[in-house]
């Protein structure tokens, strides 16, 4: 590792020197490069996450009945809108610099404005830049874990109006309250909540407010039969459904990877391997499990095992020896099989976002007090159980940094649920929260949106004008059209279907 | 004239088709239907719940033949449909009162099956 670090630092030297007016001849000027090269990396993993939405998107559909497709893709849309415009106006300043609770400096975030004051204010550069657009992805990652359990009957006004309250205010709290340096769950008796890439700040906070919706919504029609049981309501595309993990999966490379926000030592690599490990894990579990208890090899529970091994090795991902990634991602896998079928029983949770985030979430920001390494976890933290029971560090140490892993979850869950239960009662008291029961049956597409995301599924080909009109029309050369101008119908009549023209 | 609904397989088809064309039936209809009989219908496993789908998929073929060639058409049938196995399906024959000829306004049994090459154009 270390060679192919100096031979990195070599040739970017090399290439520094053929740049003309390059101020690397100074003593800072590696310095700067170093930053320049870091930040390109932080901003290409930017650009994972953002794809990620493709994820979302194409899981989500691929879980609804095809007369909701089209609904989901507006969905994204106007979700991504409304809040990157809204964390850019409102959310980076409460994610921001200010007092233990939420941040003060940074809204209508620029370039050359000033955060903070006295000996810590700075001025915002392309640093400050790419960090602020690394979170807004993040939180446009948050948001579109929400609507995982509101599929198929809420009405689309809800989407903009939560987006707004949820990029603004709900999520960037969560993310002051961990990652800002000076939030309430960055010390708690000395020890800071360990959550490297958002186990809980993005993964619980999203699927917890996908929780306040949903008891707020209730279940689809026909989820539950006169029993009470549930009864399956398949989703229309399970290669959508796959294409949507992967792509899930290969995003979370800059989700997890690009959080160290460093190329220093190829330590990104280390993280990227830990989250392939831990999905892949995921993987086997949930299918494992799934199969022992159902007898069927779900396909869909495949996704979840997928997903969950990756939420789970989300806040552990820079904290872990490689040792411990796949017992984390298989024991996710684990979970989130177990967590469906009970939740399934109760609560209409269409894909899964319940389960495969919010269980998931927890179960990641818990490991990391079980299997943080000493290694990693830094002065402001201790190392996990495992070392306090099996290596050498202090049992009471490493079982108080699990506390606090717990207390970081327990606010994180409350918070959350009480803030986003606010936003979501209010909807439902203001314009509604549920499509009626006639919308919800013909479908979001063409109750909502006015069209069908897939109209041939829909429209009988008798009813496509094109296509009424072809069999008179089509194969028909010029002269026949001349015969007829103007009369269509002595057309049809001096050539009747069913006997092409020139035919005695 | 007679005309014989027979619930079959899709897979038996295509061999009730060719068998027929060579004996001189070549006009007939298809429909894609679903029901249910005797044989189950297929239990969905989908994220722990179940769906059972209670009707399956069936072809149906309809031909309308003079009444002399009705044990023809329902031998052949029952030929390539048979297998053995719950699901193979059922036939009707419904009596037909009349039948017309579209194209030329022509009415009885002459319309219903195959005309000599001479009468079909090119």
């Amino acid at each position: 590792m270390k060679k192919r670090l100096s031979l990195a630092v070599a040739s970017a030297l090399a290439l520094a020197l053929v740049i003309p007016g390059s101020a690397l001849a100074q003593g800072d000027g590696l310095e700067a490069l170093k930053t320049e090269l870091d930040m390109t990396w932080v901003m290409l993993a930017t650009v994972l996450v953002l794809f990620m939405q493709a994820g979302f998107l194409l899981l989500e559909i691929g879980f609804s009945r095809q007369k909701n497709v089209g609904a989901g893709v507006a969905k994204i849309l106007i979700n991504l809108g409304v809040l990157s415009v809204a964390w850019w106006a409102i959310g980076q300043g409460i994610n921001g610099p200010g007092n233990s609770i939420f941040g003060t400096d940074g809204f209508f975030f620029h370039i050359g404005q000033e955060l903070g004051s006295g000996d810590e204010a700075t001025t915002v550069g392309g640093v400050d830049m790419g960090f602020m657009v690394f979170g807004l992805v993040f939180a446009a990652v948050s948001l579109a874990i929400v609507w995982g359990t509101t599929l198929e009957r809420i009405k689309f006004g809800a989407y903009a109006i939560f987006a707004l309250a949820f990029g603004a205010i709900i999520y960037p709290l969560m993310a002051h309250a961990v990652w800002s340096g000076d939030g309430l769950l960055d010390d708690i008796g000395g020890k800071e909540v360990l959550d490297f890439a958002g186990s809980s700040v993005v993964h619980l906070t999203g699927a917890t407010a996908g929780l306040a919706a949903l008891l707020l919504l209730g279940a689809r029609r026909g989820k539950y039969g006169p029993d009470g049981k549930p009864r399956a309501i398949p989703g229309h595309s399970m290669p959508l459904v796959g294409l949507g993990v992967v792509i899930l999966w290969v995003g979370w490379y800059g989700f997890n990877a690009g959080s160290t926000f460093s190329t220093t030592d190829v330590a990104f690599a280390e993280v990227a391997l830990n989250t392939q490990l831990a999905a892949s894990a995921g993987v086997i579990g949930a299918l494992l499990v799934v199969w022992l208890k159902t007898k069927a090899l779900d396909v869909g529970m495949a996704g979840n095992g997928a997903i969950a091994g990756l939420v789970g090795i989300t806040a552990p991902c820079g904290y872990v020896e490689q040792w411990a990634a796949p017992i984390i991602g298989l024991i996710a896998g684990v979970l989130v099989v177990y967590s469906v079928l009970l939740i399934e029983k109760y609560l209409d949770d269409p894909v899964g976002a319940l389960s495969a985030h919010g269980v998931a979430g927890i179960w990641g920001t818990l490991a990391v007090g079980l299997f943080g390494t000493e290694r990693l976890v830094g002065d402001t933290a201790s190392p996990g159980l495992w070392y306090g029971i099996f290596g050498d560090a202090d049992f009471g140490a490493t079982l108080g940094q699990l506390g606090v892993q717990a207390i970081g979850v327990v606010a994180t869950f409350v918070v959350v649920l009480a803030l986003s239960l606010l936003v979501f009662w209010v909807i439902k008291m203001t314009i509604g929260l549920r499509v009626s029961e006639e919308e919800e049956l013909a479908g979001l597409d063409i109750s909502s949106h006015g069209m069908y995301g897939y109209p041939e599924a829909f429209i009988p080909p008798e009813e496509y004008p094109a296509i009424a009109v072809e069999p008179h029309v089509a194969g028909t050369p010029v002269a026949r059209g001349a015969t007829a101008a103007g009369a269509g119908v002595s057309a049809m009549t001096a050539n009747p279907p069913g006997k092409a023209p020139g035919q005695a | 004239m007679k005309k014989i609904e027979a619930f079959i397989r899709h897979e038996a088809f295509e061999p009730i088709r060719t068998e027929l064309l060579e004996k001189g039936f070549p006009s007939l209809s298809i429909v894609e239907v679903k029901g249910s009989g005797r044989q189950r219908g297929i239990v969905e496993t989908y994220r722990g719940s179940s769906l059972t789908v209670n009707v399956r998929p069936k072809l149906k073929v309809e031909v309308v033949v003079e009444d002399k060639d009705k044990s023809v058409v329902i031998e052949t049938i029952l030929k390539h449909a048979r297998t053995g196995d719950v699901g193979d399906g059922k036939i009707f024959v419904l009596p037909v009162e009349e039948a017309i000829r579209i194209r030329t306004g022509e009415e009885g049994e002459a319309v219903l099956q195959a005309h000599t090459d001479a009468e079909i154009p090119a």
